[in-house]
């Protein structure tokens, strides 16, 4: 036993005094999080909008007062005509130009109906889809409390929609069990297989091979170290995104722990695989960046969602075990679940731990010989 | 086998598919002995030492080393076996008396005696202010002589040698010999490998491998008269010629 503590106190040794291994184990998560939680926002917040007011009377500006004072638009500009709206898009800072037609308070008044275009920059589709549909939504309650004050016998019915487990649709909601997906799987299968065959290529791990140590030590006194520090980044996810992006755990704290746990052994047993596979760093580097890290950014549900992808897509993505990883954690920290919702997902991630584990023995065996 | 045989190697062979790496290997080792072991690159030295240190199984035979079969306890032979490699086996990135703890540690050394065998260590080596500094900024010749010294830092009943100068200064060679003899002077059998025939003018007994058979095994002197050379390279020469590539042969035939 001590031979075996002495051997994994060494790997500890070799993470704390690489500090490029410190960044990638520390830095990266909190950069992570930071970085998807401030810049690639999918919230809206003080969008830009201009407004070309060819009416210019009570309504419209009640309505472009009522646009500018809910906290996810400002006002960039009032335009005269329309050639100024080309130049102001161009500018850059205004997502959407709303025009209010000639005589919009009269036609309201007498008719009932009056006409807004709302002309979003469609050079970044996902935010126009944003823009717009805040803006649409806004002037939808204006017209209720329109037609709710004149007393207008028109009831219109209005159709409400309600976000489920994530009523603000905030984005931190997926993108936290993506990045604890993605970091998992880059810590623990990159890390470790690059670790293993750093031995390989020092030739170390011969000496190793040849000593008293039995090749199970080796490979576990290798995985250790990294299991408690990847453990230790799901810690430091799971606050900061708390801290920082008030984002609870609704479900059980102990079952989303051990779900991580088992994720992190899948992660691990597949870096094992991967070392066995590959005979320099570099091979170990890039299959596991290429092999793993692209796939599961693309596929894994985490930005793109998997109904949406063609069937050739969904079957890649089906044997890809971060996506099943990213459902039990979107149950559990999202929605409340208990395991009972997530037991198939637990299930296939358990038969992948084996597999990686099977196939890793078996190619150390036939290296062996 | 007499008393004072360590490893004793019967009809061994070890095959890769359709290759026969080792074709049936006799021969013995005696306690205390430096045994070089020569042969052209691909001759079957590395197959012979990984069968010997128990990381390779053998096809058919069997070798003792030390009382274990190298069939069938492999792990026993482990914990009574030093190894260096051709490759630099000691951790850049890890101080002198870290590496040396680390191994000591592996082969079941307690913390005192590791810290008291660090301290002779050191000093016998003139090593005393490279104590805590790391692998990485110390001269190739130093590491070289340290990895030795690690590997028999648990004074093991034999130590294997595969290429250890390679690379190495002249002086720092004839320093590192020096080891050697002081090694197997305490009765540590050295079983090393080379590529330097003057290196292996200092063994006590030579082997030369060709083609996975051992074609001559004595004292260097002995050699040298019975092939009527002047050196023991001659006589490498004379016997060990590279095998001839077989597209060559077949060019030939035709």
């Amino acid at each position: 036993m001590n031979r075996f503590l002495g051997f994994v106190r060494k790997e500890f040794l070799h993470i704390f005094r690489d500090y490029r291994t410190l960044i990638i184990l520390f830095g990266l998560p909190a950069a992570q999080i930071m970085l998807f939680g401030y810049v690639v926002s999918t919230d809206i917040k003080n969008a830009g909008v201009a407004f070309l007011d060819l009416s210019k009377d009570e309504i419209t500006v009640k309505i472009s007062d009522k646009i500018c004072s809910s906290g996810f638009f400002k006002r960039t500009g009032d335009l005269i005509d329309y050639n100024d709206i080309d130049r102001v898009m161009k500018m850059g800072n205004t997502k959407a130009v709303i025009v209010f037609e000639n005589d919009f308070g009269r036609n309201l008044m007498s008719e009932g109906k009056a006409e807004i275009s709302i002309i979003a920059d469609g050079s970044e589709p996902n935010t126009a889809t944003l823009v717009t549909n805040y803006l649409t939504a806004i002037i939808t309650d204006f017209n209720r409390e329109f037609s709710g004050s004149s007393a207008s016998l028109s009831l219109s019915v209005q159709s409400e929609v309600r976000m489920f487990y994530n009523p603000g649709l905030k984005g931190h909601y997926m993108f936290v069990p993506g990045v604890i997906t993605l970091i998992m799987i880059l810590i623990c299968a990159l890390m470790t297989s690059v670790t293993i065959t750093r031995e390989k290529e020092f030739g170390t791990m011969e000496v190793l091979m040849v000593s008293p140590l039995k090749p199970v030590q080796i490979i576990l006194g290798k995985v250790m170290p990294y299991f408690f520090l990847s453990f230790i980044d799901v810690i430091i996810i799971l606050l900061l995104s708390w801290l920082v992006f008030d984002l609870p755990v609704k479900g059980s704290l102990v079952l989303l722990l051990s779900e991580s746990m088992l994720y992190i052994m899948m992660s691990l047993s597949l870096g094992i695989l991967i070392s066995t596979v590959s005979g320099t760093m570099q091979q170990a580097i890039f299959i596991s960046l290429v092999g793993m890290m692209l796939p599961t950014v693309l596929l894994s549900g985490f930005i793109f969602p998997i109904e949406n992808m063609p069937v050739a897509y969904r079957w890649i993505s089906s044997v890809l075990p971060p996506g099943y990883f990213l459902v039990i954690l979107k149950n559990i920290m999202i929605k409340g679940t208990g395991f009972f919702y997530v037991w198939k997902e637990t299930l296939i991630l358990v038969l992948f731990t084996v597999a990686f584990i099977g196939l890793s023995v078996r190619n150390f065996k036939i290296r062996l010989q | 086998m007499t008393n004072n045989t360590v490893i004793s190697v019967r009809n061994l062979v070890k095959k890769f598919g359709n290759f026969t790496a080792n074709d049936n290997l006799n021969f013995e080792v005696f306690k205390g002995e430096i045994f070089g072991f020569l042969g052209a690159n691909g001759a079957g030295k590395t197959t012979t030492i990984r069968i010997l240190s128990g990381l390779s199984v053998p096809t058919s035979g069997d070798a003792l080393v030390a009382g274990f079969s190298a069939l069938h306890q492999p792990e026993e032979i482990k914990k009574i076996i030093g190894y260096m490699c051709q490759k630099f086996s000691l951790y850049e990135d890890l101080t002198v008396r870290e590496n040396i703890m680390l191994y000591g540690g592996i082969y079941g050394l307690n913390r005192k005696l590791i810290k008291e065998r660090t301290n002779d260590l050191l000093e016998k080596l003139n090593f005393g202010a490279y104590g805590n500094k790391l692998i990485a900024s110390l001269p190739l010749g130093l590491k070289q002589k340290l990895a030795f010294s690690v590997a028999v830092l648990h004074e093991p009943e034999i130590v294997f040698l595969d290429e250890p100068t390679g690379g190495v200064d002249p002086v720092t060679r004839r320093q590192f010999w020096e080891m050697i003899y002081e090694t197997a002077s305490r009765g540590i059998t050295v079983f090393v490998t080379t590529h330097y025939m003057d290196e292996a003018e200092y063994c006590d007994r030579i082997s030369i491998m060709n083609e996975g058979s051992i074609v001559a095994l004595d004292t260097p002197a002995n050699l040298k008269k019975q092939y009527d050379a002047e050196s023991v390279e001659e006589v490498f020469v004379k016997i060990a010629r590279p095998p001839i590539p077989h597209k060559f042969v077949l060019k030939q035939e035709e």
